[in-house]
């Protein structure tokens, strides 16, 4: 038995289970865990297993094209990397953007969390909870009552909706061909929800596929595509024109009355359909309050949404910023991204190595040099695991820490950071959703906590969506139909060096982009993103990131079948492809390695 | 075959009368560019056919396209999955993880050998044995490789599987490498963009299905009837290009007037995709209708042809078509993988006449 430095008592002597792939997230992840007698978790390792290498491919390009390389990290939180870039290349270069551009900004970003949040809950989590198979069973007036009972103003409940959804699913399991149905763990006991219940969260499944579609056109409108909108440094690429000639070529009166439809459809869906589904589910899961983890003792937000452009500061952002350290939420420390003493990046236990052991680095001074080895204790070959030994190195994920501290970023980590700052609406919500469950504060430490801090978002999102869209109409009717400043987009203007950072909170939590330009080209581009932090392996000290602790103590059902780590590991919404992409800053060459 | 619910009885059990399903079908072949005379062979299809079992890899990729799959408005990507393909592996959206995973992808290839349609999302990196994407604890290679062996074809997914796309820029430290230079006996089709367009990866498993073959390629192995034109071609700014206005500077006031973006960089003359045509999500817009210029996403190594800002520089304005078939056929790459992939559909479909029990027309 081992305790780690942040308080988690690992024993490797039970029972090793295996999960590989994690399934129903973002990339490749492999989890290993060790279950005493009893099946509960008593060790957890948390391995990235892909690697791309993005910012070696970055370098030496032109600093106004890497937002779309980023972009490319993933395309599942699509335009949040994009909008990280080109906040870096501002803020290096100085460039300042208009107010329409910055309104337009956050409507995106505000729409992708919206977008992002329900795609994960119905379409990734949900099945963790929710038991397809078991919906048969329903009763649909049964189930139209319940409907009725969570979300009144709900257009779809009647007993006829559900019988029809019923026998369609009735007629799929029947077919014998169970698609991704196939192989689930549909009669473990860790599926608590009356079939009732089931038949409502898996008919809002489908109903929440046929929205995301619609949800995604605010991108679309000013984008031209979802995924993968296209950004621009300096404002945003679509040019205003409510007035005159031309306006057809332009975000004009309709396109304007198509983002406020889907404003709108956002705002109800999150009203009608993803709060009263977390708060129903949840209800029947009040007492799995397991997956705690790092989010009672270590959260980190950098904030995002700035209410006026070009201003970064803590007070007006409406997704707060801060840090909270050692359990205390009595004080919240502020962050600063360029203070190389704050984020640093360790790689004892990952596939990297920076020729001294124990070293951390901060990104604009960060080197990444791949190195694949498996552990003495490992077991299998290099190129066919069985069992990794999580003593050496594990992972293709780095352990970025904040002064030393494996942190928790994300939904409920941007939660714990507001209500701890009196965020007026977070406390509001927070406190609202706990008393409508009935459950004490420390509950929100939990995989519910977390799952349902993610809905509360996606609700305030809404609010906020709307917020800029009326703030966009204010600006156009006070005469301003700027979208972009040109002046600095001519590389001849740049100064020969700059260096700079930019932040956003994904819908995964914190994310930060540092580059450096060197005559006009990128000299280093560092990307510390959010599953980054989650899904860290342990560092130099020994820590263990936030998934790991996150298993931690949990009991399982049927320790061969994962519901209770999926459903924890799931709450996080893992990002793999984000995670797992670091590269030499530097632009050392790889080691050579052998090709097939 | 009673028990299996067909794309048909979907249509009928929300409400929809035979006219407006057969009015469906006209519009599906209307939307592929097909004669009329091919209506009922769809209808027949659609109302007869069990669903085709499908499995969805990942290799390094960000998974763009599976989101892009689900926007899809025509057909709605839970009728594709629900009625009209059985997706018995994907490990995006499957509900089991780990060895039940595994289990479910072996069971597939097994009971289904040869008649399983292999969709594959993103590519294999070679370096470091493989281990660049390791899945149950292997080389993603391996698995890539074992589904394909009895895959009856292969779909490449979005730029990652067609191309390489980002992770293979240079300079591909990873050695990401596109399927068909890792699976070289198997049909494949390659539908590029980063993402495809949703309606685009919809209509060609539908078309497959419907017509029980591989879609028409080109000599790049892409589907003639989506990747066949320029998105210049059928620009609704194509006007302003050959009257010779152009946005000179973003938000300047030809901007605002929706003029030709090709000084802004924009790649439309020389990529081949239907962006301009059928448009994004639900034919909401598209990248030049909102004012960037297109970066030539669907085409071969569009992260290594320079600024995503530099103007087409061999492009002269009478010149254009001249040059972009250049650039088109430079790309295209030799002839042979044309032939052979049309060797494949002909084999393919001597395979399914084996194994399709329902009737078929001749």
């Amino acid at each position: 038995m081992v305790t780690t430095p942040n308080g988690f008592d690992l024993d490797t002597t039970g029972r090793r289970i295996v999960v590989d792939p994690v399934t129903r997230i973002e990339g490749h992840m492999r989890c290993e865990v060790n279950v005493d007698d009893d099946g509960v978790i008593r060790n957890a390792v948390s391995t990235g297993t892909m690697w791309r290498g993005l910012e070696v491919i970055l370098k030496g390009r032109d600093p106004r094209d890497a937002w779309a390389f980023t972009e490319r990290i993933c395309g599942v939180c699509t335009g949040t990397h994009a909008l990280t870039s080109v906040r870096a290349v501002e803020d290096a270069l100085g460039i300042t953007i208009p107010d329409n551009a910055n309104s337009i900004r956050n409507m995106m970003q505000l729409n992708l969390e919206i977008h992002d949040h329900v795609v994960h809950f119905y379409h990734l989590h949900a099945l963790d909870w929710v038991n397809p198979v078991n919906a048969l069973r329903a009763d649909p007036k049964a189930t139209s009552e319940l409907q009725q009972a969570v979300s009144p103003s709900h257009p779809l409940s009647s007993p006829g909706y559900f019988r029809d959804v019923q026998n369609r699913l009735k007629k799929f399991v029947e077919s014998g061909q169970l698609g991704l149905f196939k192989n689930g763990y549909w009669d473990n006991p860790a599926y608590l929800l009356p079939p009732e219940a089931d038949l409502m969260a898996t008919t809002h499944y489908l109903e929440a596929l046929d929205l995301q579609k619609e949800i995604v056109k605010v991108h679309t409108i000013f984008g031209g595509k979802n995924p993968h909108p296209n950004w621009l440094v300096g404002g945003v690429p679509c040019p205003i024109n409510v007035h005159s000639t031309g306006a057809v070529g332009a975000i004009n009166m309709e396109r304007l009355n198509l983002v406020s439809s889907i404003i709108d459809k956002c705002i109800e869906f999150n009203k009608n359909v993803y709060i009263p589904d977390v708060k129903a589910i949840g209800g029947f899961y009040k007492n799995w309050l397991y997956g705690g983890g790092l989010s009672s003792q270590a959260c980190l937000a950098y904030g995002d949404i700035p209410e006026n452009p070009n201003d970064f500061s803590p007070e007006q952002l409406h997704l707060p910023r801060g840090a909270i350290i050692n359990g205390n939420l009595n004080e919240v420390l502020d962050v600063d991204p360029r203070d190389p003493d704050q984020v640093q990046e360790f790689v004892d236990h990952s596939w990297y190595d920076y020729g001294t052991p124990g070293k951390g680095l901060h990104p604009w001074d960060g080197v990444t040099e791949p190195r694949y080895e498996l552990g003495p204790n490992a077991k299998g070959t290099k190129t066919n695991i069985k069992e990794l030994d999580e003593a050496a190195k594990y992972s293709w994920i780095k352990a970025p820490r904040w002064k030393g501290h494996a942190m928790e970023v994300g939904p409920l980590a941007r939660y714990v950071v507001g209500y701890a700052k009196g965020h007026e609406d977070i406390k509001d919500q927070v406190d609202g959703f706990l008393r409508d469950m009935d459950l004490p504060f420390d509950a929100i430490f939990s995989t519910l906590g977390r799952t349902a801090a993610r809905a509360l978002e996606s609700e305030y999102c809404g609010r906020l969506q709307k917020h800029f869209f009326d703030k966009l109409i204010t600006n156009i009717k006070n005469g301003d139909e700027s979208t972009a400043n040109i002046e600095k987009w001519d590389p001849s203007t740049w100064p020969k060096e700059a260096k700079g950072v930019g932040m956003t909170e994904a819908p995964r939590g914190a994310l930060g982009h540092w580059i450096k330009i060197k005559d006009g080209r990128i000299e280093n581009y560092q990307c510390v993103v959010p599953t980054t932090w989650n899904g860290s392996p342990r560092d130099t000290a020994g820590n263990i990131g936030a998934f790991e602790a996150s298993l931690m103590n949990t009991p399982m059902e049927r320790p061969d079948e994962p519901v209770e780590i999926l459903r924890t590991l799931h709450s996080f919404d893992p990002c793999l492809a984000c995670s797992t992409h670091v590269m030499s800053p530097d632009g050392e060459e790889l080691t050579e390695v052998k090709v097939r | 075959m009673s028990q299996i619910e067909t794309f048909y009885d979907v249509m009928r059990r929300q409400g929809i009368t035979r006219r407006s399903f057969m009015k469906y079908c006209s519009l599906t072949a209307a939307a592929l560019g097909l004669s009329p005379a091919m209506v009922p062979k769809i209808a027949e299809a659609m109302e007869t056919k069990p669903r085709t079992p499908v499995i969805w890899v990942h290799g390094l990729e960000c998974t763009c396209c599976s989101e892009s799959f689900i926007r899809s408005a025509h057909p709605l990507a839970k009728d594709v999955v629900l009625s009209m393909i059985s997706l018995d592996y994907d490990d995006t959206l499957m509900a089991a993880a780990g060895h039940a995973a595994e289990a479910a992808f072996e069971d597939t290839i097994q009971k289904y050998k040869g008649n399983y349609i292999l969709a594959v999302e993103g590519n294999p990196p070679l370096n470091e044995d493989g281990m660049f994407c390791i899945t149950g604890g292997k080389p993603f290679v391996e698995k890539l490789r074992h589904a394909a062996k009895d895959a009856k074809a292969v779909i490449s997914w979005g730029a990652c599987a067609s191309y390489g796309c980002v992770q293979a820029a240079k300079p591909n430290p990873t050695q990401a490498t596109p399927v068909h230079k890792v699976i070289t006996d198997k049909p494949i089709i390659k539908v590029p963009g980063c993402p495809p367009i949703a309606e685009v990866m919809t209509g060609v498993i539908t078309y497959m299905l419907t017509f029980d073959r591989l879609p028409e390629l080109d000599r790049q192995g892409r589907p003639a009837m989506f990747y066949g034109q320029r998105i210049h071609d059928k620009c609704y700014r194509r006007p302003h290009f050959d009257a010779g206005q152009f946005v000179e500077q973003w938000d300047d006031e030809n901007a605002r007037k929706g003029y030709c973006l090709y000084k802004m960089g924009c790649k439309g003359p020389t990529t081949y995709n239907a962006c301009s045509t059928i448009r994004w999500n639900e034919g909401t817009s598209f990248p030049i209708q909102s004012g960037h210029g297109c970066i030539g996403c669907s085409e071969d190594g569009f992260w290594d042809q320079g600024s995503f800002y530099d103007r087409v520089t061999d492009l002269t304005q009478f010149g254009v078509e001249a040059n972009a078939d250049k650039v088109g056929m430079a790309a295209a790459g030799v002839v042979g993988a044309g032939v052979a992939a049309h060797a494949a559909i002909t084999a393919l479909k001597a395979a399914q006449k084996k194994t399709q029990s329902s009737k078929e027309e001749a």
